[in-house]
């Protein structure tokens, strides 16, 4: 495992082409585009204001930076330098920009949610589209770049719009059975489309693209509902994680519930492994000290750590949420399926220092994983069944069926590892720290052998 | 009579007052008359005062009178007229009589007397038992005031309670309708808010549209072409048909490799079906033969049999035309077979219950005997022992004796040089029992230990004939190509064919100057296939056997990454690949 030297970055901006070419981060104002074999600059950009929004084109070549404040978004093209593209929303304001799947449009909300306005780089047209929802996840393009679903509030009625992405020719447009809709997912072979109610009702509906519910799904009543919701890669099971620290596996023929997995504070269950970072402080006398200093510099302060397994039954620890505090930290908010579907890493935000790893094969426990600080960022390898997580420290852990590993980054000063991103082929991983990232490289010569 | 008496003794009263020394009151003569008999009679040694010269006439009508009254026939008579002297036989005769009856009266009082002790005693023995029941009935009667105290504060308890209970409950109830109201009033409250907002929303789009200072704009420098290179075209009604059309393509194709998949599926849960029931029916027919008196179970069978092989045969159009029909057959078929099945395993159960207990008695009469034996030389040695002790007692005696006296001591060496010989002697034969002992211990043992793996031994043969029975069963072979084709079913996760392990530790090595921690993942040996697996594999439940396939490949992994060795690891990848992922046999000899 190698690193990179550190890279400035701001506002966490920093993102890999779709092709796997390019690194492009942002830098206040500037934007700077490198080979990521090489790292050297190919292109710099200059910007009209600090960026808050930067995101590749599907096809590599364009590059979109927002600036919300300004209502300002310019694109830049990678092949020709010189091109340029300004889009001014005026004064009506921008919170969101984004590409559409072809590349060739960009839509932006306008601040308050007054619409969607759609813009083509192709013929500079400009299009509407009214009574945006204001959501957790109210917008969402298929798979394939063909469809977007978005979620529309007109009456004190929840509405879903399917727009055709190539020409924006609205498909269908229905009411949904919710009572304040909270966000819209489609599977991944653009098939289905799942839409959740807001946290007060427990309620999953599932639509079929042309607009015909197929189920709806209700776990409980009375009580905080749905958190978060994921489609497993092969669009097999829908996963949805609850304020009742519990995960709901439904299946894609009847759409009724297969398993249920539980976040228990006791781990007993024999066929589970428990992974538990250990601190380690390094056992340097004094004088050692000042010889190696120069050398571990950085990493001398910080404590070192590894897993051990822990004998079952363990103890996870758990915060207690306010009872009188909105949006109370318990729960299942984070859902993430390996690339095989194989896996399956959750978050319950109760424990938030435990990462736990369900195998849907078995629909059992696979492995948990404790550390000694709160989680930040979990993310599976896009190719193999390995996941990376993050807890805000200098440290970077991975795991996979083998086992597990905790690697200290060397970077010179202190560099915490806030948020992490795995290039596409899985050969590397961008760390985000503060406002510096670095790049850790997986071995992948043994691969090659 | 008592009259008469009483007259009589008014009469006499004053002479017996004058001459008798003891001074009775006259009253008390009257109200006691009983004593002044016998205190009479007693003074009459004394002085005769009842007859005396003058009145033996007298006296002996009234001794007569009074005999008769006492039903005694004889009569006193006088002898001579004057009455100085009397007839001594009679006389004599009311005596004997008058003895008689004093002394039976003497026993029946003395009777009495025991007899009233006797009452007296058991009267006491009562009042005693009395007494004691009666605390008793106060002790109870006080526990059941105080039981009743306590069932009554219970009571008042439970009235407490429940009025609690109700007042908690109206409070739910309350509470519920103030939720209710609340949320009723929010949501009218959301609506209302949402409605300004959106006013709100539609004017300030009004108003920003009007407001013409800075207009939103775009600025290209020149327009791309689309990514697919076509140009766009006009929003006809032909383009939304053709994007309707368009999606109903999507959708189909959808339903269609969904289709596919169950159909397939299917296909496979089908032929697992018909391979089971044929092995069921290969399994069951010999058994039905040999046992006599199933001969219309026979007969059914060889019609379901007949019935199944026609089946079969039009399996393929059956699917086509009659699903429905082919359906009902096969499950009606399977049905029966399990159930002949689970009787035969259950038979079969039984069956080796009864071998076992057979064996266990086997096993444990020759333990008694070995008990017994063991017990005979327990004894033996502890007599030999004892012999020991006193004959070192003795030695040491006379080698105490002996010491004062060294000539006796010379004298005695030659008997200890004897003693000592005999000793020896006995000692080997001890020796020799002890061995004897032992060898008898250790057959013993051993041909526990032979027992108990002949036991086992059965035990593993039955499990194999079983499990080969299943196995044979099972067209696991054919499984693997469709496993290995697509294979995306709804209850299998799709899987890539290798699972493929993190490089992390073997990358960690390559790390120059870090300092990594890695814990390799603890290798789970793969158990034994139990009959759970088996029923799993039966009803094709995937996680069994893709757990053994992953449990393998995690093994493979962990020992190859340890090693370090990549080109072993993908030989034996290879191999893993290779090996069907259902063969429970020969995933069984590998791990």
């Amino acid at each position: 495992m190698n690193f990179s030297e550190v890279f400035k970055q701001s506002n966490h901006l920093c993102k890999v082409s779709p092709d796997g070419k390019y690194l492009a981060t942002c830098v206040q104002y500037r934007l700077v585009v490198r080979d990521l074999s090489t790292l050297q600059i190919l292109q710099l950009y200059t910007c009209l204001d600090q960026v808050s929004h930067m995101e590749w084109s599907s096809d590599s070549l364009f590059i979109l930076c927002a600036m919300y404040k300004r209502g300002l978004v310019q694109v830049w093209s990678l092949e020709q330098p010189d091109w340029h593209c300004k889009i001014d929303e005026g004064s009506i304001g921008l919170v969101s920009s984004r590409w559409s799947p072809d590349g060739r449009h960009i839509l932006n909300t306008t601040e308050f949610h007054l619409r969607i306005t759609v813009w083509s780089l192709c013929t500079k047209a400009v299009s509407y589209i009214k009574y945006p929802k204001a959501c957790q996840k109210g917008i969402d393009f298929s798979r394939d770049g063909c469809y977007m679903a978005l979620a529309e509030r007109r009456d004190c009625k929840d509405y879903v719009s399917i727009f055709v992405c190539d020409d924006w020719h609205l498909l269908r447009h229905f009411e949904t059975e919710t009572q304040d809709l909270a966000g819209l997912e489609w599977s991944p072979n653009g098939c289905v489309l799942a839409v959740w109610d807001s946290c007060l009702e427990y309620k999953v509906l599932l639509y079929s693209l042309d607009g015909r519910l197929l189920s709806t799904y209700c776990a409980y009543e009375w009580s905080l509902g749905v958190k978060s919701v994921s489609w497993s890669p092969s669009s097999q099971f829908l996963a949805i994680g609850s304020y009742d620290e519990k995960v709901r596996i439904l299946n894609n023929i009847t759409w009724k519930k297969i398993v249920q997995f539980e976040h228990p504070a006791t781990i007993d269950n024999t066929k589970a492994i428990v992974y538990k970072e250990v601190d380690r402080r390094p056992a340097v006398v004094s004088d050692e000290l000042s010889l190696h200093n120069i050398t571990m510099g950085s990493t001398l302060f910080s404590t070192q750590s590894k897993y051990e397994i822990c004998p079952l039954p363990v103890q996870i620890p758990v915060v207690k949420p306010e009872p009188d505090r909105a949006n109370p930290k318990i729960g299942v908010s984070v859902l993430a399926f390996s690339s095989d579907s194989r896996y399956l890493a959750t978050k319950n935000d109760n424990m938030a220092t435990a990462v736990w790893v369900w195998d849907m094969q078995k629909m059992s426990l696979d492995t948990v994983l404790e550390h000694t600080s709160a989680v930040r960022c979990v993310m599976w390898d896009p190719r193999r069944p390995r996941l990376a997580l993050c807890t805000g420290n200098s440290k970077l852990y991975l795991w996979s069926p083998g086992g597990c590993v905790s690697v200290q980054v060397p970077a010179e000063g202190s560099f915490q590892v806030q948020s992490l991103k795995w290039h596409c082929s899985g050969d590397s991983v961008i760390l985000l720290g503060k406002d510096q990232l670095c790049l850790c490289y997986m071995d992948t010569d043994y691969e090659e052998k | 009579m008592g009259e008469w008496r009483a007259t009589n003794a008014y009469m006499e009263g004053p002479d017996i007052s004058s001459i008798s020394h003891v001074t009775l009151s006259p009253s008390r003569h009257n109200h006691v008359p009983g004593y002044s008999l016998p205190l009479s009679r007693s003074s009459y040694s004394v002085i005769s005062a009842f007859c005396t010269e003058d009145n033996v006439p007298q006296s002996i009508s009234y001794l007569n009178q009074e005999l008769a009254v006492l039903g005694l026939s004889m009569c006193i008579e006088a002898s001579s007229a004057e009455g100085a002297s009397l007839k001594a036989v009679p006389v004599l005769n009311t005596m004997y009589e008058l003895l008689q009856i004093n002394k039976r009266n003497m026993c029946a009082l003395e009777e009495m007397e025991k007899e009233q002790l006797k009452k007296l005693s058991t009267l006491e023995h009562i009042q005693i038992s009395n007494s004691r029941l009666k605390d008793q009935l106060e002790l109870s009667m006080r526990e059941k005031s105080g039981l009743h105290e306590t069932e009554r504060q219970l009571q008042l308890k439970i009235k407490t309670l429940q009025s609690c209970l109700k007042t908690e409950k109206e409070e739910v109830q309350k509470l519920q309708s103030i939720i209710a109201s609340r949320a009723s009033q929010y949501s009218h409250d959301a609506k209302r808010k949402e409605r300004e907002a959106a006013k709100l929303k539609e004017r300030l789009s009004q108003l920003l549209v009007d407001r013409k200072e800075r207009k939103l704009a775009i600025d290209v420098l020149n327009s791309l072409g689309r990514s697919d290179g076509k140009r766009s075209m006009w929003k006809t009604a032909k383009l939304s048909a053709s994007h309707e059309s368009e999606m109903y393509k999507t959708l189909l194709g959808d339903y269609e490799t969904s289709r596919k998949a169950l159909i397939l599926e299917n296909a496979e849960l089908k032929k697992v079906l018909q391979q089971m029931k044929k092995e069921m029916m290969h399994i069951l027919a010999p058994r039905q033969q040999s046992t006599s008196g199933a001969t219309a179970a026979d007969d059914s069978q060889e019609q379901v049999e007949s019935d199944e092989e026609k089946a079969g045969n039009t399996s393929r159009e059956a699917f086509d035309h009659s699903c429905e029909l082919a359906r009902e057959q096969l499950l009606n078929s399977i049905r029966q077979q399990w159930r002949k099945l689970r009787n035969h395993v259950e038979k079969l159960d039984q069956v080796s219950q009864v071998h076992n207990q057979m064996e266990s008695n086997k096993e444990t009469i020759p333990l008694e005997t070995h008990e017994d034996e063991m017990e005979r030389m327990r004894q033996e040695v502890q007599q030999c022992r004892e012999f020991i002790h006193a004959q070192q007692q003795l030695l040491q005696q006379q080698l105490n004796t002996s010491f004062d006296d060294e000539t006796a001591a010379l004298l005695n060496d030659c008997y200890t040089l004897e003693e000592k010989e005999r000793l020896k002697e006995e000692w080997k034969l001890f020796e020799e029992q002890k061995k004897n002992f032992e060898k008898e211990r250790k057959n013993f043992t051993e041909a526990a230990i032979r027992l108990g793996r002949e036991k086992m031994s059965f035990e593993e043969d039955r499990a194999a004939w079983l499990k080969n029975h299943f196995l044979n069963a099972t067209p696991f072979a054919n499984r693997r190509r469709y496993s290995s084709s697509d294979g995306q079913s709804a209850l299998s996760v799709r899987s890539e064919p290798e699972v493929r392990m993190s490089s992390a530790k073997a990358k960690r090595s390559k790390s120059p100057t870090y300092t990594t921690f890695s814990t390799p993942k603890p290798s789970r040996s793969s158990p034994v296939p139990s009959t759970t697996e088996l029923y799993r594999t039966l009803r094709l439940l995937p996680d069994g056997s893709c757990s053994k396939h992953s449990n393998r490949g995690r093994w493979l992994e962990t020992s190859t990454v340890e090693e370090g060795h990549p080109q072993i690891k993908s030989n034996l990848q290879a191999r893993a690949g290779e090996m069907s992922i259902f063969t429970f046999g020969e995933d069984h000899s590998v791990t």
